[in-house]
């Protein structure tokens, strides 16, 4: 085992890992602030990769006003999706929300296959793909980007929930929705902002992460899931927790890829997801809680 | 009890019948789905419409039935009588004590861990090349046969099919209605209040999981002998959505809602014929309207529909 493979090996998962942490993040935004798991977050990973592609090709913008103008698209989708889903449903217990995130997935990711059709699409890489040699490993300057986008949205995330009003009373509803709620802050609007903020995470992600992967209708499903899975290592938190497991999931998938077999590579990330949730359920960090149990 | 009893024997009069009035040889292959369709959804309906536990891995459980049956009988020469049981007495051990772990977990945690297994399952399904065919599959799967009879046409599994479907519809309604269909219940609406009066919901709740994946593995491999042909496409994660569509079209907790939520997503697509890929946001739509506004699913919401345009009929009526 050379030492230069596995550097390798690690470098390109770490920028995998900070997809699925970007992803995992958006989970756990929404789960905090609702109680939801929303199976549709890969779905706006892929809307963000896909809208990119048609801001460039149809609207000829410029990458730098592509991208936002994709990130706002994909985030009006997830206003659309709380708005019309999520809060007219009578009876919202677990299983019908399961039910309609699950809906409201196969309908975009439908609707997105009208749109785009059933090829995968190629977006150009931000800044060229000459390879840059780090120690006996190269890396890609998209995987540069990645990395360094997923640190900036990280530090957002870190000033939204620390030191602004909205982001304290998300904070709040996390921890107590009925409380917050007695204290003026209004839950639902609340409820919409961490559908905003976690659409627009995951279009981000979908964004940064097309230029390597190519993208299509279906990579949400795929994306989606290693997210949570991210999201589960990391405890359902929406910080630097769920980062760390975002990184731990990619690097194993990576190592596990090139040294035991790439066939099983998305294999490894669902044991490891019931293995945590077997044995670990509160997450790799967390205390013991018994709400997810 | 006696009005259920003749419900049922309505209904099978009704099915066993089907083939002397449509003899439609294409239309008779579709029936024959709608009829493994029912087992399934008769399957996750008693685990999610009954014990009120979440399953995304289902299809999972129906490819294991297909391609144990399958490679057994097709690679190692057991009969494929033999191979059915022998692939659902494994299949139901598999999820016995895989349903200790995960179903401690409930609601969003236990869709997630399901739907992971399944997918575990379905890549092992397309990497086990030697074993599975891989891919591109697995074929000359051989047809069943009895007294002389092979069951090698569209009629002939017709009837082989329903026999089967029946039965299971049989023994579900006899289970729903019975001390254990009490208990599932109970554990549904609440699992503490169901254990305060003395139900052991853990090993119920893995009881009826286990249940719910031997008639899924009996129908997997009912399909692979009348078919004769499987590829992992059949068992991956959207066959689990389609059936939990099945399921919540139909009505949680009604067997015959399972049998209409099957017959409709299996006809409709034959119905839609130019709408080929599109299914999927027909399935959406229907997946979601249905939660938002007929959470009884066709079975009850039907009725209910009716009776309401009723009743204003005759207020309008009172009214004039």
């Amino acid at each position: 085992m050379q030492f230069d493979q596995l550097l390798q090996y690690t470098l390109s998962g770490l920028s995998t890992g900070a997809i699925y942490a970007l992803i995992g993040i958006g989970f756990s935004i929404i789960y905090n602030a609702t109680g939801i798991i929303n199976f549709a977050q890969g779905e706006f990973v892929m809307l963000g990769g896909l809208l990119t592609l048609s801001s460039l090709e149809l609207l000829k913008l410029p990458l730098w006003a592509a991208i936002p103008c994709s990130v706002a698209f994909s985030t009006l989708v997830g206003i659309l999706f709380e708005r019309l889903a999520i809060r007219p449903l009578k009876q919202p217990t677990p299983i019908n929300l399961v039910i309609i995130t699950i809906g409201g997935s196969i309908l975009i990711r439908g609707l997105a296959m009208l749109v785009w059709g059933k090829d995968t699409h190629a977006i150009p890489p931000f800044s060229g793909d000459t390879p840059i040699a780090v120690g006996g490993a190269t890396i890609l300057p998209q995987h540069l980007w990645i990395l360094a986008i997923t640190v900036v949205i990280i530090i957002i995330n870190k000033i939204y929930f620390y030191h602004t009003i909205s982001g304290k009373a998300m904070r709040a509803c996390a921890y107590n929705r009925r409380a917050a709620g007695l204290v003026g802050i209004d839950v639902r609007r609340m409820v919409l902002f961490s559908f905003i903020i976690s659409s627009a995470m995951g279009a981000v992600a979908g964004i940064i992460v097309a230029p390597l992967t190519m993208t299509a209708y279906d990579v949400g499903v795929m994306l989606g899931l290693k997210g949570f899975c991210a999201a589960i290592i990391g405890g359902m938190s929406s910080g630097i927790s769920t980062v760390i497991g975002g990184l731990i999931l990619g690097v194993l998938e990576s190592l596990g890829a090139g040294l035991i077999s790439s066939g099983y590579k998305d294999a490894i990330a669902f044991i490891i997801l019931l293995l945590i949730l077997f044995i670990r359920p509160q997450g790799l960090f967390g205390k013991a809680d018994s709400e997810r149990v | 009890m006696k009005r259920d009893l003749f419900l049922f024997i309505g209904f099978a009069f009704l099915i066993l019948l089907a083939p002397q009035l449509f003899s439609g040889g294409y239309l008779m292959n579709v029936l024959v789905f709608v009829g493994i369709n029912t087992m399934l959804s008769i399957a996750l309906n008693l685990l999610l419409g009954y014990a009120g536990q979440i399953s995304l891995g289902h299809a999972g459980f129906f490819g294991l039935g297909a391609y144990l049956s399958g490679i057994l009988s097709t690679s190692y020469g057991v009969d494929p009588w033999l191979a059915m049981p022998l692939a659902a007495t494994v299949v139901g051990l598999m999820a016995f004590f895989i349903g200790f772990p995960i179903l401690k977990l409930k609601g969003h945690y236990l869709a997630m861990a399901t739907l992971g297994l399944g997918i575990i399952i379905y890549i092992v399904f397309n990497e086990t090349v030697e074993l599975t065919g891989g891919p591109s599959g697995l074929s000359g799967i051989p047809n069943l046969k009895i007294a002389g009879i092979t069951f090698d046409s569209d009629v002939k599994n017709y009837y082989l099919i329903w026999t089967a479907t029946l039965m299971v519809m049989l023994f579900s309604l006899n289970l729903a209605g019975s001390r254990v269909g009490r208990a599932l219940r109970a554990v549904h609406d609440s699992e503490v209040a169901a254990q305060v009066l003395g139900v052991n919901s853990r090993i119920l709740k893995v009881q009826i999981f286990a249940l719910s994946a031997i008639i899924s593995s009996l129908a997997g491999s009912l399909y692979a002998h009348t078919m004769t042909f499987i590829s992992p496409a059949s068992f991956g994660f959207n066959f689990s959505i389609e059936l939990l569509t099945m399921v919540v079209i139909g009505g949680l907790g009604s067997i015959y809602g399972s049998f209409l939520g099957a017959a409709l997503l299996t006809l409709l697509p034959e119905f839609l014929r130019g709408a080929n890929d599109y299914d999927i946001i027909i399935y959406g739509g229907l997946l979601m309207a249905m939660v938002m506004y007929m959470p009884g699913g066709l079975v009850r919401g039907i009725p209910a529909l009716f009776r309401r345009l009723v009743t204003t009929k005759k207020g309008e009526a009172g009214h004039a």
